[in-house]
């Protein structure tokens, strides 16, 4: 059957996995029947064990769920440990539930696919070897991708039951109390951490860094935490911070963001107390600081800024601009270490960043939000999770969940190289083009036609061109010309969810 | 291509002709002219993938309302009769020729333009040129230069040559450039073509491009050379009209409209009579008011 963005589900995978065909983006308001961990019950004072290897042999099974969280980025040592430990040991069958794989757990994932150590996984994205890997049929069972505040809401209804968590953390006590802002290796907001912190039947914590009993600000707290190891380094303190940090200089991306600058400023939002998500990367850099000289020209301050920070978002905070920060997670250490020092900063869980099926998110409280395509559509659907070879190679993060802000804006070059960003269809659809407002390119801006208010709000503004869709695709063509379709087998190797839990889209064993 | 008597031309923009990447977006920017370099920017053994890769761009990519400009190979190499044939097929609105030294050199090319044009079966003098003045010898000769030819729409200064041939190095201050500055502006305007400043390269001294493009400005040229397109706004906020400015030539325009209304000859504004250069430059002022944004669909200034 085809689902409402066009997409051919086969009937046998909705029947086995008991999918529902994705519809909308509206969630509604049903009641939502949430689950709760177990708890193996302690005093606290036999928590601490001395190896991984001891650990690994007294709670995982055949069979069992077990998680990560990714908040050390391609610094982190604490996946590759535990989970060389579990292949060791033999362990078999695992279902592999991170928040989401970095390039620095690829080759480890590879061979624990290949030993029959893991046999499912669930994660926000993977990219490089791995994704060619389950592109090219390495993964017997389809891989579930999911948005960050999904993986939260699939927690809390029990779609994902993780047994064991393990959580490398910069700090702890002895009894687990720990939080991601002191340390070699910090990382600030341990917010994707702390759903498996609170709904995993065993916790885990491993740290470099036992501090005395009680350690404070605790995130994660001694009452959800079953076993503190110490290891001898958690994470590449140099490799945990991502994306640039510094401004650009690329005239094609300032053009771009001065353009994206120009579509805020001139929309109904952009008034005191708004508020906004900008991600990471050179160009969302950009925007923030052509947005900080608006808000000074405008005299408009924003009540709160949402999602990946960065120091220059920390900037504005300390700056005035800004009256708080919701961090789910901190991309550089300015971030992190402001967040330590700032109390206008608030670490939050990917929960109250972005669950669905919540008594109200931050998501559905933003304004505006700037997020990237790989690819966008006339329908403008928009893919950040295969390449222009069909293989995988992106994460969903929070696009999905940001994407129901009131402004959308999807920033993305026209082309890029021989590759057209605006194309016909995507390849993979992950965010549905109903919840997207506005394409900003380097040649001109196209506006959802559902937005009419948006369309008179934007279609006059001086060197901002606006065209429809069709046009900027045709330009795109234009340049690169057309490419080949590109042929993939009938095998599914992954499916997305919407962030509601609905099938959006599956993605196929590309043919070679 | 547009009238080149009213053109505007603050920014010409030079890309590299070896480069796809930027030849593809050169368009992007709102230069006011785009100019494919295919001499100092591409090194020998790429002058033929140069030339062939801006032919291409310049038949299948579409750059808006710029001007587009090549600069060609010097007549004293083996580059430039491809150079210019190529260019001259592509439909190319304006070719520049560096280094030139007499009104030899652009008759010259006036010459081998228009064999191209017939060869190719393009109107006949549909193809313009400018010329880029390098040297003492080009600045003494800056006036003949410039009215070598009614193709002619330009001359720039370029400033890195000619202070090596003066046996000195550019000056923050720019007083090695004083005479070489107004001998090419007084040329271009004694002829009545475009007078285009040299570049300014240092992309970390933006105090310094502003110093320099004000001063030019205040000289009277119609722009300048640009390196780098972070340059254009700037060029493009010195050239912006200020709105006492626009004010002031919106009146002469609503004079001008009067008297045609009336059927008079004489303007006449505030019961003076309004004299041409007064005009011109209510014209220039209010195509620089509308290039920069300022005015709305009616004309009135726009608050910024």
């Amino acid at each position: 059957m085809k689902n409402s963005v066009n997409r051919e589900l086969p009937e046998e995978l909705l029947k086995r996995l008991s999918y529902e065909a994705f519809e909308t983006t509206e969630i509604g308001h049903p009641s939502i029947q949430r689950v709760a961990p177990t708890v193996h019950v302690s005093t606290g004072d036999d928590k601490v064990v001395d190896s991984i290897k001891e650990v690994v042999k007294n709670t995982v099974k055949d069979g069992m769920t077990i998680s990560f969280h990714h908040h050390f980025r391609n610094g982190d040592f604490v996946f590759n440990a535990v989970m060389r430990e579990i292949i060791d040991q033999g362990i078999k069958d695992l279902t592999l539930a991170p928040s989401s794989l970095t390039n620095v757990m690829n080759d480890m994932v590879i061979e624990a696919i290949k030993a029959g150590t893991v046999t499912n996984i669930t994660s926000s994205g993977m990219r490089g070897s791995l994704g060619d890997f389950v592109s090219h049929g390495g993964l017997e069972n389809p891989v579930i991708f999911r948005s960050h505040g999904n993986r939260a809401r699939a927690i809390e209804h029990g779609d994902i039951k993780i047994d064991v968590a393990f959580l490398g953390v910069p700090n702890a006590d002895r009894l687990g109390n720990a939080n991601g802002m002191e340390g070699d290796a910090v990382f600030g907001s341990l917010g994707y951490a702390l759903m498996d912190a609170q709904y995993a039947n065993t916790v885990v914590l491993l740290t470099d860094n036992i501090k005395p009993y009680p350690n404070t600000p605790a995130s994660i707290r001694q009452t959800q935490v079953d076993y503190v190891v110490k290891v001898d380094k958690v994470g590449d303190p140099e490799k945990i911070g991502s994306g640039a940090t510094r401004f650009t200089k690329d005239p094609k991306e300032l053009k771009i963001a001065s353009t994206v600058n120009d579509v805020i400023v001139n929309s109904p939002y952009f008034k005191d107390g708004f508020s906004f998500q900008t991600g990471s990367g050179g160009a969302a850099l950009a925007v923030t600081r052509y947005l900080r000289q608006a808000m000074i020209d405008n005299q408009i301050h924003a009540s709160f800024a949402l999602g990946g920070i960065t120091k220059p978002t920390t900037d504005l905070l300390n700056e005035g601009l800004i009256d708080r920060v919701m961090d789910v997670q901190d991309f550089d250490k300015g971030a992190a270490e402001s967040m330590h020092t700032n109390g206008k900063q608030q670490e939050i869980d990917a929960s109250w960043y972005a669950d669905p099926d919540n008594k109200g998110a931050m998501v559905d409280q933003l304004d505006v939000v700037i997020l990237s395509a790989l690819e966008i559509d006339t329908k403008f659907n928009v893919n950040v999770m295969s390449g222009s070879d069909g293989v995988i190679r992106g994460a969903i993060g929070g696009h999905q969940d940001a994407a129901t802000a009131k402004l959308t804006i999807i920033s993305a070059p026209l082309v890029r190289g021989r590759i057209a960003t605006v194309v016909p269809d995507v390849t993979t659809v992950v965010t549905p083009g109903e919840s997207v407002d506005v394409l900003v390119t380097e040649y001109g801006i196209a506006i959802n036609p559902n937005r009419k208010d948006l369309i008179s709000a934007l279609s006059s503004l001086p060197g901002v061109p606006v065209y429809s869709i069709e046009e900027l695709q045709k330009m795109a063509q234009d340049k690169v010309g057309e490419p080949k379709p590109l042929e993939f087998t009938d095998r599914t190797v992954a499916l997305i969810e919407y962030r509601d839990g609905t099938l959006i889209d599956t993605i196929r064993e590309v043919k070679d | 291509m547009a009238d080149t008597e009213e053109r505007l031309r603050r920014t010409m923009m030079f890309v590299p002709g070896n480069n796809p990447a930027m030849v593809k977006d050169a368009g992007i920017y709102g230069a006011d002219s785009i100019m494919f370099d295919l001499e100092d920017a591409v090194s020998m053994t790429e002058k033929d993938a140069a030339r062939i890769l801006v032919y291409e761009a310049l038949k299948s990519q579409n750059y808006g309302e710029a001007e587009l400009v090549v600069r060609v190979n010097g007549q004293d190499t083996p580059y430039y009769p491809n150079d210019v044939k190529a260019m001259v097929k592509a439909g190319i609105d304006v070719i520049r020729l560096p280094k030139v030294e007499s009104a030899e050199m652009i008759q010259m090319l006036v010459k081998d333009v228009e064999a191209s044009e017939k060869e190719v079966g393009r109107e006949v003098g549909s193809t313009h040129v400018m010329a880029a003045i390098e040297s003492a010898k080009g600045v003494i000769n800056a006036a003949e230069i410039a009215a070598a030819s009614d193709r002619m729409i330009g001359v720039a200064l370029s400033a890195e040559d000619y202070t090596t041939d003066m046996k000195t190095h550019r000056y923050p201050d720019g007083a090695e450039l004083e005479f070489a500055r107004n001998m090419v502006l007084h040329a271009a305007r004694a002829a009545g073509i475009a007078a285009f400043d040299t570049v300014f390269t240092n992309m970390d001294d933006t105090e310094g491009f502003y110093r320099e493009t004000r001063y030019i400005h205040q000289l009277g040229f119609d722009g300048k050379s640009l390196v780098n397109p972070r340059q254009i706004p700037m060029v493009n906020e010195v050239y912006q009209p200020t709105e006492k400015e626009i004010e002031n030539a919106k009146n002469v325009i609503n004079a001008i409209q009067e008297a045609k209304l009336k059927g008079s000859g004489v303007i006449s504004m505030n019961g003076q009579m309004v004299d041409r250069p007064v005009v011109l430059r209510a014209q220039r002022v209010m195509m620089l008011a509308k290039a920069s944004n300022l005015l709305d669909e009616e004309g009135n200034y726009l608050e910024k």
